[in-house]
C-alpha cells in the first residue's frame, strides 16, 4: 500500500473519547467500514470498567463449577465463537444454539439469536444464570461469590465507585464487548477505502452475485457509508424447520406466530472465522451456507417470502464464498 | 353507527329480555324445526371471529409449487390462531384450471385445517365441468347456515351466459378463456335469476333485523366490466337484500384490499394467497384505500388471508393479516362514521407510495 492510501485509510478511522466521574477516558477506535455505536447514558465507557469487563469475561468463577467463562463460548482465538455447532456449559452439557461471535455485537439493536434482550447488558445476564451454560442458581449467589474475592471489591469500587451488583458486572462486560469491534477488511478498503485492488476480482463478482442474484443484500445489507451487513430484523430460512420439535426462535419472544422459526440476520463480517453456521450450527462451512440458499432454504409454511431458490452457477457460488472472505476484519485490540 | 342499526339492536334486546323469552318458547312447542329456526334468528348476535381463505389458483405441484405452498401457509395460520376461530371460509378459486386433480390437492390441503371450513366456488374451479368436480367433492355451490345469531347465504356468483357452444368451444378452451384476468369474448358473471328466486326463498324465512352475511366469489356490485370485477344482476340481488337492517357481503376474486358500502350493504373484498391483483383504472369505490404496490423481491407480498370479526351488533370487523406487512384492521365503527379511508388517504386516487 502506498503512503498516501495508508494516510487516506488512517483518516477514515474515527476516534471517540469517553469519560466518566469513576474513570479515566476511554478512546474507542472505530476502524474503517464501521461507525459509532451507540453508548448507553447510564453505562459510559472507561478505562477501569472496561479492563474490569475484559476480567470477568475471562473469569471461569463466573460459573456455578469454575469452569465456564464467557471466553469458552466466545473464544478470542476462534471468531469470538466457539467453533462448535452448538455450545458447551458446565458439565458438558450442550445448548441450543450455535454461539454468536461477540465480534461487533455492539451494533445488532438486539442480542440474542431471537433477540431476547434489548442490550449487551441484559445479555451479559443471560448465561449466567442458565442451566446448561454457566450454571450459577441465581444472579445473587454469584455476587456473593464475588464479593468474597478482594481483587473484585476492589476493582468494582475503582470503576463505578460503589460495590458489586448484577447490574455493574452487566455494565463492566457489556462495555468490554464493545471494544470487540473488527473492520478494515480487504472489503472496507475496496469500499470504503477507495483501495479497487484490495479484493480480487473473484470477490468482486462475488460482491455482484450478493447484491443481486444471490439476494442477499435485501437482509444482509450495507450503505455507502458503513456495513454492518444485517438489517436487524427476524427471517424464517427454514433453518431446523424440517424437524419436529423446531426451535421457534422469535416466536418465543413475541408470541406471534409469524415468527415461527424465524432468526436474527447475523452481520457477516469475520464470518469466516466463526463455522459453523446458522442458529443451530447445521451448515458446517460457507460453501454449505450458500448451497442452502441456492436451493431456496428448507420450505415450510413459515418461510420468509424473500427466500427463494437462486439457480446460481458454480462459478457464482465460489465467488460468492470469495466474497465472503473478503469482510474478515482487523482483530481488535483489547 | 346510523339510528336505524341501533333501533334494530333495541328492539333485539327487548325481544330477547322480556317478549321474547314467550315466542321461543311458543314457536319451538309449535313447530320443532322451522319455527325454531326463525326464534334462533330472532335473538341478539353474539359476537366471534371467523378466518377467511381464498383465491389459492391451485395447480398440480409439479407446475407450480409456489401456490402449493402459500395455501399450505394459509392453513398453518388459521390452525395458529389462538383462540381458534369458529370457522373458516374459503372464498373461491381453490383451482387454477378446474381440474379435479387441482381440486382433490386443494382438498387435501384444506383437510388439515382444525376448524370447521364453508366453502364458495369461483370461476376457475367452475368452468372444466361447470362444477361437477367441485360439487363431487365440496357440496352445494349454494347454501345458507346460521351461526350465533348470524344468518349465512353463499352464492355462485360466477354464472355467464352461454357463450362457448356457438363458438364451439372445448371444455378446455372454455375454462382457459374464463380464466384469463382480460377476457374480451366472456359474459359478465352473474348470480342468475333460479339463484335470486332461491335466494328469495331462502330469506323468506330470516327477519329483517337479523343480520345477514353473502358470500359471493366476484363482488356483488359493479366494479370494472372488463376484468369481470363485477356482478351483472348486483342491483336485483341488493334489492333483495335491502329489507335487512345489517347485511355484510364478503368476496373473493379482487386479490385486494377492498371496501365498499351502498346502502344498507357493506362489501370486503379480501385477498388472494397466491398473487395481488393490481387496482382497476376505474370504478374504485370511494372507501377503498389501495393497497401500495407489492414488492416483487417478497414471493408472498401483497398476498395473505383474513380474519373476521362479527361484532354483537351484528356488524363486522376486518383484519387483512398480509404476509409481509403489518396486519391491516377495517373497523365498521370507521366505515359507518365516515373515517374510513383515513384522512391521510382521502381524495387519493391510489396508494400512498
Amino acid at each position: 500500500m502506498s503512503c498516501m492510501k495508508t494516510c487516506m485509510a488512517l483518516i477514515l478511522l474515527l476516534t471517540i473519547a469517553y469519560a466518566d466521574a469513576y474513570g479515566g477516558p476511554y478512546t474507542l477506535t472505530i476502524p474503517l467500514g464501521l461507525t459509532e455505536t451507540a453508548i448507553p447514558k447510564d453505562n459510559p465507557m472507561t478505562v477501569e470498567k472496561i479492563a474490569l469487563g475484559k476480567k470477568l469475561y475471562f473469569d471461569k468463577r463466573l460459573s456455578a463449577d469454575d469452569t465456564v467463562a464467557c471466553s469458552n463460548c466466545h473464544d478470542p482465538a476462534r471468531g469470538f465463537a466457539d467453533a462448535l455447532p452448538t455450545s458447551s456449559g458446565i458439565r458438558g452439557q450442550f445448548g441450543p444454539r450455535n454461539a454468536p461471535t461477540v465480534l461487533n455485537s455492539a451494533f445488532y439493536a438486539l442480542q440474542f439469536w431471537d433477540g431476547r434482550a434489548p442490550t449487551l447488558e441484559e445479555q451479559a445476564k443471560g448465561p449466567i444464570i442458565n442451566p446448561v451454560e454457566m450454571g450459577m442458581p441465581s444472579h445473587d449467589e454469584l455476587i456473593k461469590k464475588l464479593q468474597g474475592i478482594p481483587e473484585y471489591v476492589k476493582d468494582f469500587q475503582e470503576a463505578f465507585g460503589s460495590g458489586i451488583t448484577i447490574d455493574r458486572l452487566a455494565q463492566a462486560i457489556a462495555a468490554f464487548e464493545r471494544t470487540i469491534i473488527s473492520g478494515n477488511s480487504t472489503f472496507d478498503r475496496f469500499l470504503y477505502g477507495e483501495e479497487p485492488d484490495a479484493i480480487s476480482e473473484s470477490a468482486r463478482k462475488g460482491l455482484e452475485v450478493f447484491r443481486g442474484k444471490g439476494r442477499c443484500l435485501n437482509c444482509h445489507d450495507f450503505n455507502p457509508m458503513y456495513a454492518f451487513f444485517t438489517d436487524n430484523k427476524f427471517h424464517n430460512i427454514g433453518v431446523g424447520m424440517d424437524r419436529t420439535d423446531y426451535d421457534p426462535g422469535r416466536f418465543k419472544v413475541t408470541q406471534n406466530p409469524a415468527d415461527k422459526g424465524a432468526f436474527k440476520t447475523s452481520t457477516l463480517r469475520n464470518i469466516e472465522l466463526t463455522a459453523p453456521y446458522m442458529h443451530d450450527g447445521s451448515q458446517k462451512t460457507l460453501e454449505d451456507v450458500v448451497e442452502f440458499y441456492n436451493k431456496g432454504g428448507i420450505r415450510n409454511p413459515y418461510l420468509d417470502g424473500g427466500i427463494v431458490p437462486l439457480g446460481l452457477s458454480d462459478q457464482e457460488k465460489k465467488d460468492l464464498v470469495e466474497f465472503l472472505k473478503s469482510l474478515t476484519g482487523d482483530k481488535p485490540q483489547i | 353507527m346510523k339510528p336505524r342499526h341501533e333501533s334494530g339492536i333495541t328492539r333485539r334486546d327487548l325481544l330477547r329480555a322480556g317478549a321474547g323469552t314467550a315466542a321461543v318458547t311458543l314457536m319451538a312447542g309449535a313447530s320443532p324445526f322451522g319455527m325454531v329456526r326463525m326464534a334462533f334468528g330472532s335473538e341478539k348476535a353474539q359476537s366471534f371471529t371467523f378466518a377467511y381463505l381464498s383465491d389459492a389458483h391451485l395447480y398440480v405441484k409439479s407446475l407450480n409449487q409456489k401456490f402449493v405452498d402459500s395455501l399450505v401457509k394459509g392453513v398453518q395460520n388459521v390452525n395458529d390462531m389462538d383462540p381458534p376461530p369458529d370457522f373458516v371460509f374459503f372464498g373461491g378459486d381453490l383451482a387454477q384450471l378446474g381440474h379435479p386433480d387441482e381440486l382433490k390437492l386443494g382438498k387435501e390441503i384444506l383437510s388439515g385445517l382444525k376448524p370447521k371450513l364453508h366453502m364458495m366456488v369461483g370461476e376457475h374451479d367452475w368452468y372444466l365441468d361447470m362444477g361437477e368436480a367441485w360439487k363431487g367433492l365440496f357440496g352445494p355451490d349454494r347454501y345458507s347456515f346460521d351461526h350465533k345469531g348470524i344468518h349465512f347465504v353463499v352464492l355462485n356468483s360466477v354464472i355467464v351466459k352461454d357463450y362457448w357452444t356457438p363458438n364451439n368451444m372445448t371444455p378446455e378452451q372454455r375454462m382457459l378463456a374464463m380464466a384469463q384476468l382480460d377476457n374480451p369474448k366472456g359474459e359478465a358473471f352473474s348470480v342468475g335469476s333460479e339463484q335470486r328466486a332461491w335466494l328469495e326463498k331462502d330469506l323468506k324465512k330470516v327477519k329483517p333485523e337479523t343480520p345477514l352475511v353473502v358470500f359471493s366469489h366476484s363482488p356483488l356490485y359493479k366494479l370494472y366490466r372488463p376484468w369481470n370485477f363485477w356482478t351483472d344482476d348486483a342491483e336485483e340481488v341488493q334489492k333483495i337484500l335491502s329489507r335487512f337492517k345489517i347485511v355484510t357481503v364478503f368476496h373473493g376474486h379482487t386479490h385486494q384490499i377492498l371496501t365498499n358500502r351502498i346502502g344498507n350493504i357493506t362489501f370486503h373484498g379480501f385477498l388472494s394467497t397466491a398473487w395481488p391483483w393490481p387496482y382497476a383504472p376505474t370504478g374504485m369505490p370511494k372507501l377503498s384505500l389501495q393497497m401500495d404496490r407489492p414488492d416483487p423481491f417478497f414471493s408472498t407480498d401483497g398476498c395473505g388471508w383474513g380474519t373476521i370479526d362479527m361484532l354483537g351488533s351484528g356488524q363486522a370487523d376486518k383484519t387483512y393479516q398480509l404476509w409481509n406487512r403489518s396486519p391491516m384492521k377495517v373497523t365498521y365503527q370507521e366505515i359507518a362514521a365516515g373515517t374510513w379511508p383515513p384522512a391521510y388517504a382521502q381524495g387519493s386516487s391510489g396508494p400512498s407510495y
